[in-house]
C-alpha cells in the first residue's frame, strides 16, 4: 500500500512541480508570434514543411534586418496535432504571451480557423488563414478579425472548374459531364462544395460527392464508386497521407491522374512522392508559392542555415509546403511593417496589426524588394475585402518535379461575391453580431 | 487522530442516511465547495479556465453519465459521445429556432432528447450483454455521425458542416468571460452530481447496481431489468446530453460532427476505469486525469526548460501519459477513487496505525 501511495504522491508531486514552474521569458521590446503547428501525427509529412518555412522565415527577418524595424521578432511553437481541441488549447496558452500579446494566428487547419474565429471578437486578435478557413470570411463587415490572404476555397473550386471548361473547349461543354469531388470530411474539405453546387447548376455538370473520413488512409470504397461512375474529373480536396492515397488508389483503379485535379493543398512533394512513378501527369493548383528557389532562399540559406540556425533539413528548402509557409510567415510580418507605419516601431497589439491586416498592400515592386518574384501575386486588402487577390494557377508533377502551366486564373467574383455576403449575413445572425459599415471605416 | 467519527452519534435515521455521514467529511466538502467559488476564480488564469478547468467541468458530467450505466448497472457503452453530439445539436437547434427560450430550458430539454436517443440504442441492453452490447453501442456513435454529417437541416445547412452558437444569456447575464463561464459549469456540475450521488443511493440505484451484479438474481428478487437497463441508459444519456450542449455552447462555441467523435467516446470510458467504476468521485479524478495531464505533460519540458523540438515534446507526452495510464492499472486496477478511499481509511488510523 505504501508504495502505492508513493507512487500517487509522485505523481501529484510531478503535477504540482509542473504547474508552479518556471515562466517561460518573454523579451520586453519584441513582437511576439504564436506559432501553431503540427509536427506530428497523420498530417505531419505537410505540416512540417510548412511550419520550417514559417519559422526559418521569422529567423531570417531576425538576422538579416535585426528585426521588423528594429523590433525584435519573439516565437513559440505548440503542437495542434490537426486536432481542434487542442489547437484552442495552444491559442489560449501563447495568445497572452509577450509584451503586446499573440500578433497573429495561423492555424493551418480550417477546423482550428472555425473555432478560433468565435474568440477572435473577444480576443481581438486576427487570424490569417492564407488559402484555408471559412471562404465567407473575406467580408471584413462581419468577419473583422479574418484575413484569408490570396484565396479560399470557393475561388480554387472556381477556378478548377474553369480549367476543366477551358480544357473541354469552353464552359458550356461541361454539359452532362460528370465532376467527382473526393473530400477530407471534415469542414476544410466540405468547404468547396457550396460553390461547386452553384457551377454544377449553372454549367449542367453532375457533381458526385465522395467524403473520405479522418485520416483519410482507407479509401478503397471511394475509388470503387470511382471506378463505377467513370467521372470526366476528379477533383481532390485531401490533406496528409489522405492526398498520397488518393492518387495511390487511382493507380490501382487505373483511373487516369491527367485527369485528377488537387486544391492546393493537394500539390506538394509528400503528396505525390509517396505513389511513386504513378503520380505522373497528376495537377494541382498553385497559389501563392510554388517551389523553387528565389533571392529570399539564398537570404535563408545565408543568414539561418550557414549559422546552424535553420529549423528543418537543408535539402526541404524550396519545396511547396516551406514556400508556402515562409510566404505565410512573410505576409503576417508585412502586416505588422504596415501597422508600424501608422501605431509606431514598437511592438504591437493584436488590434494594431488588424489595421495592419486590413490595409495590406504588397505591390510588385515589394514583391521583388522581398525577394518573392514569381512567388506570389500582389495582395491589396481592404475592409470589404479581407483576401487581397484569388488567383491561381495550374500545376502538374512530372514524376520528379512540379511544373506550373501557363496561364493565371482569376475567381469569377460575380459567382462568389453575393454567395459570401449571403453566408457571412447568416452567420452574423446566428451569433448575434453587429455588422460593421465598411464605408465608415 | 483528526479523521476520526468519535463522539458523532446519530440519534435520527435522518442523520443515519445524510450523504456524507462524518463531520469532517462534510467540513471538508463545504471547504472545498467555498474554495471553488469564492477563491478559485481570483487564483486561476483565463488560460487555466479555458483550457483545464472549464472542459475538466464538462467531461466531468458526461463521465458521471457513463458511470452510472457502465460502473452502476454494468451495461458497456463505448459509443456515449453519441448522446453528447445529440444534446449539443438539439441544444443549437432548439437556441436557434426558438430563441425566446432560456438557456436552462435548452439544457433540460436538450437532456431530454439525448435521453430518449440513449433509450432507444439501449433497446439491445435486454437482449445482449457484455461485449456485445459494447459493440452494439458502436452503432450510436455511428449513427449520430453520419446523421449530423449529412442531414443538413440539423447543422441549419451550414456549408461546412460546422455550426457556431450565439452567447449565452442567463436572466441578463451574458456568460462570456472565462470565469462566469466557469461558475456556470461549476454551479450545473455540483446539481447534477447531487443528483446522481442520491440517484444511486435511492432505489433505482440499488435495482441498477442488483442488475449489475446478477441480473438473474435481480429479476427474482422483482427488479424488472426492463425498467432498470432502460432508466439506466436514460439517465446516463441525459447526463451526456447535458453535458454535450456545454461543451458546444460554453467550451467550443463552434463545432463539427468531428468535435464528438469515437476518440472521445473512448476517452470517456477511459476516464470511469483510471478514475474508478461506480464511483461519482472516480469520475471527478478520471477526467481531470484524462484532460489535465496529457495537457501538463505537453508543457513540462517548458517549464523546466529543457530544449525539445515540438515534435518530441508531443510524442514525449503520449509516451508519458500511456506509461501513467499502465502504472495507475497496475498500481490500483479499481481506480483512482480506490486510492482515494485506502488513504481515507489509513487516516482514520494515523498516527496509531495497528
Amino acid at each position: 500500500m505504501t508504495r502505492q501511495l508513493k507512487a500517487g504522491l509522485m505523481c501529484a508531486a510531478l503535477a504540482a512541480g509542473a504547474a508552479l514552474g518556471g515562466v517561460a521569458v518573454a523579451q520586453d521590446n519584441e513582437q511576439f508570434f504564436p506559432v501553431l503547428v503540427y509536427r506530428t501525427g497523420p498530417y505531419a509529412p505537410n505540416g512540417v514543411p510548412f511550419a520550417n518555412g514559417y519559422v526559418d522565415y521569422l529567423k531570417l527577418v531576425n538576422a538579416r534586418d535585426g528585426g521588423i524595424n528594429g523590433v525584435k521578432i519573439g516565437f513559440e511553437e505548440c503542437e495542434t496535432g490537426y486536432a481542434t481541441d487542442r489547437g484552442v488549447e495552444c491559442y489560449e496558452r501563447l495568445k497572452g504571451k509577450g509584451p503586446t500579446g499573440g500578433t497573429v494566428f495561423q492555424p493551418l487547419s480550417t477546423g482550428i480557423t472555425f473555432a478560433l474565429t468565435d474568440k477572435s471578437f473577444n480576443d481581438k486578435i486576427p487570424l490569417i488563414t492564407a488559402g484555408y478557413g471559412r471562404a465567407d470570411s473575406v467580408d471584413g463587415s462581419v468577419f473583422r478579425w479574418n484575413f484569408p490572404l490570396g484565396g479560399t476555397y470557393w475561388d480554387a473550386a472556381d477556378i478548377l472548374v474553369q480549367h476543366v471548361g477551358k480544357k473541354e473547349g469552353g464552359l458550356d461543354k461541361l454539359k452532362g459531364k460528370k465532376i467527382a469531388l473526393v473530400y477530407h470530411d471534415s469542414p476544410y474539405g466540405k468547404e468547396p462544395i457550396a460553390l461547386l453546387q452553384e457551377r454544377a447548376k449553372m454549367h449542367g455538370f453532375e457533381l458526385i460527392l465522395l467524403p473520405v473520413t479522418h485520416p483519410g488512409v482507407e479509401q478503397k470504397a471511394t475509388w470503387l464508386q470511382i471506378r463505377q461512375q467513370r467521372p470526366n474529373y476528379v477533383f481532390l480536396w485531401g490533406w496528409g497521407v489522405m492526398n498520397s492515397t488518393a492518387i495511390k488508389e487511382a493507380v490501382a483503379t487505373g483511373y487516369p491522374r491527367e485527369k485528377m485535379y488537387g486544391v492546393w493543398w493537394s500539390g506538394a512533394e509528400p503528396d505525390v512522392e509517396p505513389a511513386g512513378p504513378g503520380a505522373k501527369g497528376y495537377n494541382a493548383l498553385v497559389f501563392l508559392a510554388p517551389a523553387g528557389e528565389g533571392a529570399v532562399h539564398k537570404d535563408i540559406m545565408k543568414y539561418v542555415y550557414d549559422k546552424g540556425q535553420g529549423t528543418g533539413d537543408k535539402s526541404k528548402v524550396g519545396e511547396v509546403l516551406y514556400n508556402r509557409g515562409m510566404v505565410s510567415a512573410m505576409m503576417a510580418v508585412e502586416a505588422v511593417r504596415k501597422a508600424q507605419s501608422k501605431y509606431g516601431k514598437k511592438p504591437l497589439t493584436g488590434e494594431q496589426v488588424r489595421w495592419g491586416l486590413e490595409n495590406l498592400d504588397i505591390t510588385d515592386a515589394d514583391i521583388k524588394k522581398l525577394g518573392l518574384t514569381g512567388y506570389m501575386e500582389p495582395i491589396k486588402t481592404s475592409c470589404e475585402n479581407h483576401e487581397g487577390a484569388h488567383s491561381a494557377r495550374v500545376q502538374t508533377w512530372d514524376g520528379k518535379k512540379w511544373h506550373v502551366q501557363p496561364g493565371t486564373y482569376q475567381a469569377d467574383q460575380k459567382i462568389i461575391r453575393p454567395m459570401i455576403e449571403q453566408s457571412a449575413e447568416k452567420y452574423a445572425g446566428e451569433k448575434k453580431l453587429q455588422k460593421i459599415d465598411c464605408k465608415s471605416v | 487522530m483528526l479523521f476520526r467519527e468519535n463522539g458523532q452519534f446519530k440519534s435520527t435515521y435522518r442523520a443515519d442516511l445524510q450523504m456524507l455521514p462524518i463531520r469532517q467529511d462534510r467540513w471538508f466538502m463545504a471547504g472545498l465547495v467555498a474554495f471553488a467559488f469564492l477563491a478559485v476564480p481570483y487564483i486561476a488564469s483565463g488560460y487555466l479556465f479555458l483550457s483545464l478547468i472549464n472542459p475538466f467541468l464538462i467531461l466531468t458530467l458526461a463521465a458521471i453519465g457513463l458511470n452510472l450505466l457502465v460502473g452502476y448497472c454494468g451495461q458497456i457503452s463505448i459509443g456515449h459521445a453519441a448522446f453528447m453530439s445529440v444534446g449539443a445539436y438539439a441544444a443549437y437547434n432548439l437556441a436557434l429556432r426558438i430563441p425566446a427560450l432560456n438557456f436552462i430550458v435548452v439544457l433540460i430539454l436538450a437532456g431530454l432528447i439525448a435521453a430518449v436517443v440513449g433509450m432507444l440504442f439501449g433497446i439491445p441492453s435486454l437482449r445482449i450483454k457484455g461485449l456485445y452490447l459494447a459493440v452494439a453501442t458502436l452503432a450510436a456513435q455511428f449513427f449520430t455521425d453520419w446523421l449530423f454529417a449529412r442531414v443538413k437541416w440539423f447543422t441549419n445547412y451550414a456549408h461546412s458542416g460546422s455550426v457556431s452558437t450565439a452567447p449565452i444569456v442567463l436572466f441578463g447575464w451574458k456568460i462570456e468571460t472565462p470565469v462566469e463561464k466557469y461558475l456556470f459549469l461549476l454551479a450545473v456540475l455540483i446539481v447534477f452530481t447531487l443528483i446522481a450521488k442520491n440517484l444511486t443511493r435511492g432505489h433505482l440505484g440499488r435495482a441498477w447496481m442488483a442488475t449489475r451484479d446478477m441480473d438473474v438474481a435481480a429479476e427474482v428478487i422483482g427488479i424488472r431489468p426492463v425498467y432498470a437497463k432502460l432508466t439506466a441508459f436514460g439517465v446516463s444519456a441525459f447526463y451526456c446530453g447535458v453535458a454535450g450542449a456545454l461543451w458546444g455552447f460554453v467550451h467550443l462555441g463552434s463545432w463539427e460532427p468531428l468535435a464528438f467523435n469515437l476518440a472521445l467516446s473512448l476517452n470517456l470510458l477511459f476516464m470511469i476505469i483510471i478514475g474508478g467504476m461506480g464511483s461519482i468521485l472516480g469520475s471527478y479524478f478520471g477526467a481531470a486525469f484524462i484532460t489535465v495531464l496529457p495537457i501538463l505533460l505537453n508543457q513540462v519540458p517548458l517549464w523546466l526548460d529543457v530544449p525539445l523540438s515540438t515534435a518530441m515534446v508531443s510524442n514525449f507526452e503520449a509516451m508519458l501519459f500511456g506509461a501513467l495510464i499502465v502504472l495507475f492499472l497496475i498500481l490500483e486496477p479499481r481506480g483512482l477513487a480506490r486510492l482515494w478511499a485506502i488513504g481515507k481509511e489509513k487516516l482514520r488510523l494515523w498516527p496509531f496505525p495497528h
